[in-house]
C-alpha cells in the first residue's frame, strides 16, 4: 500500500477536488452531510456501547462483591444464570438494532457521496 | 474407536483436500491469496467467522470448564460472545473500509512509518504463535487419545494438513475448511445437547436442580467462584475476553474477505447468530458431561476436561457418535490452525516483506510467492514448537493471546479510527506497551510460577498474582498510546496521512480510484 501526501488544501472548488485530482478530504469532512451522519453515528452507537459495556462488567461486580445474584429466580435456576442469559439477548438485539440502523446510516452515506465526490 | 471413527476422520481429510485442490485454480494473485478476492458472501464469510472463532479452546475447553467448575466456566461464553458487540460497534466496518489484506494495513493507512507496521506484525506474530501452539498441543494431545496415535505423528498431521490448505489454497481453501467445520461443530453439537435435554427430560429449569447434587461442588456449582474467588482475578479474565476478539489477527482478517462494510457486517450478524448458538449449548455439553460422564471419569482422561464432550457423546450415542465428536473435533482444530498460519503468513510476507522490505514493490507473483513461504515458515516453526510442549501445560496461552490482542492491538485500532491527534510515536508505544506488559506479567503469573508443584513452570510464589494480566495491561496499552501521543513529535511524520482521509474513509468507504 503506498501512503499518499496530502495535496494543497487551499483549492477551494465545487466539488472538494485538490489539483492533483484527490478529493480534499480537510473540507469533506467539514461538509454538513459528514459532520451529521458522525453526529447522528455517535448518538445513536454511544449509548449503546457504554450500556454493553457497563451490563457485562456488572456481572463480575456483581457476583464477586454480592451474593445477590445467588438467590433462586425459578426453580434452582439462580439470577447468575438468568443475567447471563440476558447478555445473550442482549447481543442479539443490539445486534439487529444496530443493522437496522445502519441502513439509515448507509443512504446518508450514499447521498453523501453522490453530492460531493465526482465519480 | 473402531472402524467409524477412522471412516470420518479420512472423510473430513479427503473433503477439505478436495476443496484445497479446487481453491489451489483460483489463487493466483495476492488478492486472492490474501483476502479470497473479496469475493466471499455475508453467510459464507459470517460462517467463516464462526468457524476460525470456535477452537478447541470454546468446544472442548468451555464443556470441560463447565462440567468442572460449572457457572464459572460458562463466563468464557458470555464474554467470547459479548465481545462481538465490541467488533460490530466499532471495528468491522472501518477496519473493512480502511484496510486492505491485514490487521496492520488499516493501521497503515494512517501511519505509513515502518516501525507502525513493524509493531503490529510483530503483535500479529506473537498472538499467532502462541494461539497456534495451544491449538496443537491440544490436537496433539486429543488425537492421541481418540485415535492412539502417538503424540508426534498426531501433530505432524495437523501441521501439514494446516499447511497444505494454506499453501495452495490460500483463504479460499480456508474460507471453505472453516465452513465445513463450523457446520460440523453445529451439528454435533445440537444433537448432543438434544440428547442431553432428552435425558433431563426437555426440562430446562429442572435440569439446574439436578445438577444441585451431580457434582462435588453441589449448590455452588450453580454460582459463580468455584474457580474465580477474586473478583479483581474475574473482571481480569473477563475485560481480555470482550476486548481480545476486536484485536485477533485471524478474525479481523476475515472481514477483508468481502467486498465492502455493507457485507461485513452482514457477515458479523450471521456470525454472532451462531456462535451465541453455539456458546449456550455450551451449557448442556458441561452440565450433560457432568452429570452423564461424572467429575472422576472426565479428569481421568485429562485433568482440563478437555475429553468431557467427547466423552459425552460416547455415553450418550455409543461409539458411532463418539467417533463423529472425535471429527468434529478434529476438524474445529485444523479450521482454526489454518486461519492462523494465513494470518501468519500475511503478516510475514505482506507488512515485513513486501511493505517494509520492498517498500511495496514488488510484482503479483513475487507477492503470492513470499505468502507461500512464509506459510511454510510459520507452519514449520509452529510444528517444530509444539513438538518441543508435549509436557507443558499450555492451555493459558490462548487467555494471553485474547490478552496480548487487547492489550496491544486494540488501543491502536481504535485510535487509529476514532483519535484525531493519535499519531506515529502513540501507535508504536502503545503496541509495544500492550505487548511486553502482558508478556512480562505473564512470565511472572501464576501460569508459569506457581506454588502447586506440576501447575506450572517453576514452584515457587507468583509476582504477580493474577492468571490474567489484562486489568494491568489494557490500560497499560491505552496509556501509552495517549504518554506517547502527547510526547512524540508536535509535527506529523512525514508518512503520516491526515486524519480528515482517514476519518473520512473510515466513515464511507470511499476510496481513490
Amino acid at each position: 500500500m503506498t501512503v499518499k501526501m496530502k495535496g494543497d488544501k487551499s483549492s477551494k472548488r465545487g466539488k472538494q477536488q485538490t489539483t492533483d485530482g484527490q478529493p480534499d478530504y480537510e473540507r469533506l469532512i467539514e461538509t454538513d452531510e459528514f459532520k451529521q451522519l458522525v453526529k447522528k453515528k455517535k448518538k445513536f452507537m454511544s449509548p449503546y456501547v457504554i450500556a454493553f459495556f457497563g451490563i457485562y462488567l456488572l456481572l463480575p461486580i456483581l457476583t464477586g462483591y454480592t451474593s445477590i445474584l445467588e438467590n433462586r429466580a425459578i426453580g434452582w435456576m439462580t439470577w447468575t444464570w438468568v443475567y447471563a442469559f440476558g447478555m445473550f439477548v442482549m447481543v442479539w438485539v443490539f445486534t439487529q438494532i444496530y443493522v437496522k440502523k445502519s441502513r439509515e446510516f448507509d443512504t446518508d452515506v450514499e447521498q453523501l457521496l453522490g453530492k460531493h465526490i465526482k465519480k | 474407536m473402531g472402524f467409524m471413527s477412522y471412516a470420518i476422520f479420512f472423510a473430513v481429510i479427503i473433503l477439505t483436500l478436495y476443496i484445497t485442490y479446487w481453491a489451489a485454480k483460483q489463487t493466483r494473485t495476492a488478492s486472492e491469496f490474501y483476502t479470497a478476492g473479496g469475493s466471499l458472501t455475508g453467510w459464507q464469510n459470517g460462517m467463516a467467522i464462526a468457524g476460525d472463532y470456535l477452537s478447541a479452546a470454546s468446544f472442548l475447553g468451555i464443556a470441560g470448564a463447565i462440567s468442572l467448575n460449572g457457572f464459572d466456566g460458562f463466563y468464557y461464553s458470555v464474554g467470547w460472545l459479548t465481545a462481538y458487540l465490541v467488533v460490530l460497534f466499532l471495528i468491522a466496518e472501518p477496519l473493512r473500509n480502511l484496510g486492505k489484506y491485514t490487521m496492520a494495513d488499516m493501521i497503515g493507512s494512517r501511519f505509513g512509518a515502518k516501525k507502525v507496521r513493524g509493531a503490529a506484525a510483530l503483535n500479529t506474530i506473537t498472538i499467532v504463535l502462541f494461539y497456534m501452539l495451544a491449538q496443537l498441543v491440544g490436537a496433539g494431545a486429543l488425537i492421541k487419545l481418540l485415535f492412539g496415535i502417538p503424540y508426534w505423528i498426531s501433530v505432524l498431521i495437523v501441521g501439514i494438513m494446516m499447511m497444505i490448505y494454506v499453501l495452495f489454497g490460500g483463504m479460499t481453501a480456508t474460507s471453505w475448511v472453516q465452513i465445513i467445520k463450523a457446520i460440523l461443530l453445529m451439528v454435533g453439537t445440537i444433537v448432543i445437547s438434544f440428547l442431553v435435554l432428552m435425558k433431563f427430560n426437555f426440562n430446562f429449569i429442572g435440569m439446574f436442580d439436578l445438577m444441585r447434587d451431580a457434582t462435588p461442588h453441589g449448590e455452588s456449582f450453580l454460582h459463580s467462584g468455584v474457580v474465580y474467588k477474586d473478583p479483581i482475578g474475574l473482571i481480569s479474565v473477563l475485560l481480555a475476553l470482550v476486548l481480545g476478539t476486536a484485536g485477533l489477527p485471524h478474525i479481523l482478517m476475515r472481514f477483508f474477505t468481502v467486498k465492502d462494510a455493507k457485507t461485513a457486517r452482514s457477515s458479523v450478524v450471521y456470525a454472532v447468530w451462531i456462535i451465541g448458538i453455539f456458546y449456550v449449548m455450551t451449557i448442556f455439553l458441561g452440565f450433560g458431561a457432568a452429570k452423564f460422564v461424572g467429575r472422576d471419569a472426565i479428569v481421568a482422561e485429562n485433568s482440563a476436561g478437555n475429553m468431557a464432550a467427547p466423552m459425552l457423546a460416547g455415553v450418550l450415542g455409543g461409539d458411532m457418535l463418539e467417533s463423529f465428536v472425535a471429527a468434529v473435533a478434529f476438524a474445529t482444530i485444523l479450521a482454526v490452525v489454518a486461519g492462523l498460519v494465513l494470518s501468519g503468513a500475511s503478516a510475514i510476507a505482506h507488512d515485513i516483506y513486501a511493505e517494509i522490505i520492498k517498500k511495496g514493490k514488488v510484482t503479483e507473483k513475487q507477492q503470492v510467492r513470499a505468502a507461500r513461504y512464509a506459510a511454510i515458515g510459520v507452519s514449520v516453526v509452529s510444528i517444530l514448537l509444539a513438538l518441543g510442549s508435549e509436557k507443558l501445560n499450555v492451555a493459558f496461552l490462548v487467555s494471553l493471546a485474547f490478552c496480548i490482542a487487547a492489550s496491544a492491538n486494540v488501543p491502536t485500532i481504535l485510535f487509529t479510527i476514532y483519535w484525531r491527534k493519535f499519531n506515529t510515536t502513540g501507535a508504536v508505544a502503545s503496541m509495544l506497551t500492550g505487548l511486553i506488559t502482558a508478556l512480562v506479567l505473564v512470565a511472572v503469573s501464576p501460569n508459569v510460577i506457581n506454588p502447586v508443584e506440576g501447575a506450572a513452570f517453576f514452584v515457587g510464589e507468583p509476582l504477580f498474582p493474577f492468571v490474567n494480566p489484562a486489568i494491568i495491561s489494557i490500560p497499560a496499552g491505552f496509556i501509552a498510546a495517549i504518554i506517547g501521543t502527547y510526547t512524540g513529535a508536535k509535527r506529523a511524520e512525514a508518512a503520516e496521512v491526515a486524519y480528515a482521509e482517514v476519518r473520512f474513509k473510515a466513515e464511507t468507504g470511499y476510496r481513490e480510484a
